[in-house]
């Protein structure tokens, strides 16, 4: 199959016009609002925009807490810091992490690809991958937490600076952690029915009995997108700033 | 109306979602895929060379911005959905940088109150 296939193009007949007017046009219209995404896809970006919601208020409330408390804050790149191999390495840890993250962002992109070229082993393996990729990036966010904790890290005190680092901190990335750990389960589950062949056979997908299709790859993609680009945020506003 | 009327029917003809989904050259994501390793890089960077001040606060921002733009627009095809669903989804979040703002003032507040009335010592 040829890497560039048009479909777009069949799109641009059977659906309204593109621009401010089509936006009107979708929303006014019958029946469904959004024509170019499926349900499943749609309510997948709708619960995107509920979690969104939660890790912004996450990241607020950890932005006022450090902005309004006269206590120095602990220096992120000081208390990420690793030693390796004798190397005194700022923030090392942290930056692996990240890598791995977009390793496997990049890897799930790679087999939304392949799945809507029906070419189900590649599919299934590359979910496999990105699902090693988050498990790794959870085993070592468990190395960093009991570090943490060993070195006397509590929700109420730590031994650098203000009480409020460690509750921002356990509750930022435990409540990531949990979601990139949901995504592992999800992706392992919809990779064994890809491996199975489900999705060629017409099988039931997930959670409806309806005839599955490879659109549940990219709505995976979607949600395991999703917690990548949380991290880039948190990266960015906690662990850098 | 008659516009209305004909969009009516080319909706009805459309709404199947395509077949075959997405489809997008494998070379444009590993174009992406090399851009946000670089970005992160450039953010790790930030760090490593202790860069402070303004210079640090923009170069982070920048660099969370464009990764996040990468991901959204292209590992999540946002940019080949219909304008619609595109508003609907990146439109409410921009919203909360009002929320931001609110908190800005909120905690300015309580530093100056923490600072006039508990750091102050006796008095």
């Amino acid at each position: 199959m040829p890497d560039t296939t048009p479909t777009h193009a069949r799109d641009a007949i059977t659906l309204p016009a593109g621009g401010a007017g089509g936006v009107v046009a979708d929303w006014s219209s019958d029946q469904r609002a959004f024509k170019s995404a499926s349900w499943g896809k749609a309510m997948m970006w709708i619960f995107l925009l509920s979690d969104t919601f939660i890790f912004g208020c996450f990241l607020l409330s950890y932005m006022t807490v450090r902005m309004s408390t006269t206590e120095p804050w602990p220096n992120p790149s000081e208390v990420f810091a690793l030693e390796i191999g004798g190397t005194h390495l700022p923030l090392i840890l942290i930056a692996i992490m990240t890598f791995v993250l977009i390793s496997s962002s990049g890897t799930m992109a790679m087999a939304v690809n392949y799945g809507y070229r029906r070419d189900r082993v590649k599919t299934a393996v590359l979910m496999l991958v990105t699902a090693a990729f988050g498990a790794t990036f959870v085993g070592m966010q468990a190395f960093e937490w009991s570090k943490l904790i060993h070195e006397g890290v509590r929700p109420w005190e730590n031994p650098w600076g203000a009480a409020q680092f460690g509750s921002s901190f356990f509750m930022i990335t435990g409540f990531h952690g949990t979601h990139v750990t949901i995504g592992v389960i999800f992706l392992l589950i919809i990779a064994r029915k890809v491996w199975r062949g489900d999705f060629d056979q017409g099988k039931p997908g997930f959670f409806t009995s309806r005839k599955g299709c490879y659109e549940i790859v990219e709505i995976t993609g979607l949600y395991w997108h999703f917690v990548d680009l949380v991290w880039v945020f948190i990266f960015a506003l906690f662990y850098l700033w | 109306m008659a516009h209305a009327a004909t969009t009516g029917a080319q909706a009805a003809a459309g709404t199947a979602a395509p077949a075959e989904g997405q489809q997008h050259p494998i070379k444009l994501y590993l174009v992406v895929w090399g851009w946000l390793f670089v970005l992160s890089a450039f953010s790790y960077l930030v760090d490593y060379f202790h860069l402070q001040g303004y210079l640090r606060w923009s170069l982070i921002l920048l660099f969370m911005s464009l990764k996040a733009g990468l991901i959204v627009a292209v590992f999540m095809h946002m940019a080949w959905e219909r304008l619609a669903l595109t508003y609907a989804i990146l439109l409410p979040p921009v919203l909360v940088l009002v929320f931001v703002a609110l908190m800005v003032l909120e905690a300015d507040y309580t530093l100056f109150m923490r600072e006039r009335f508990f750091d102050a010592g006796p008095g």
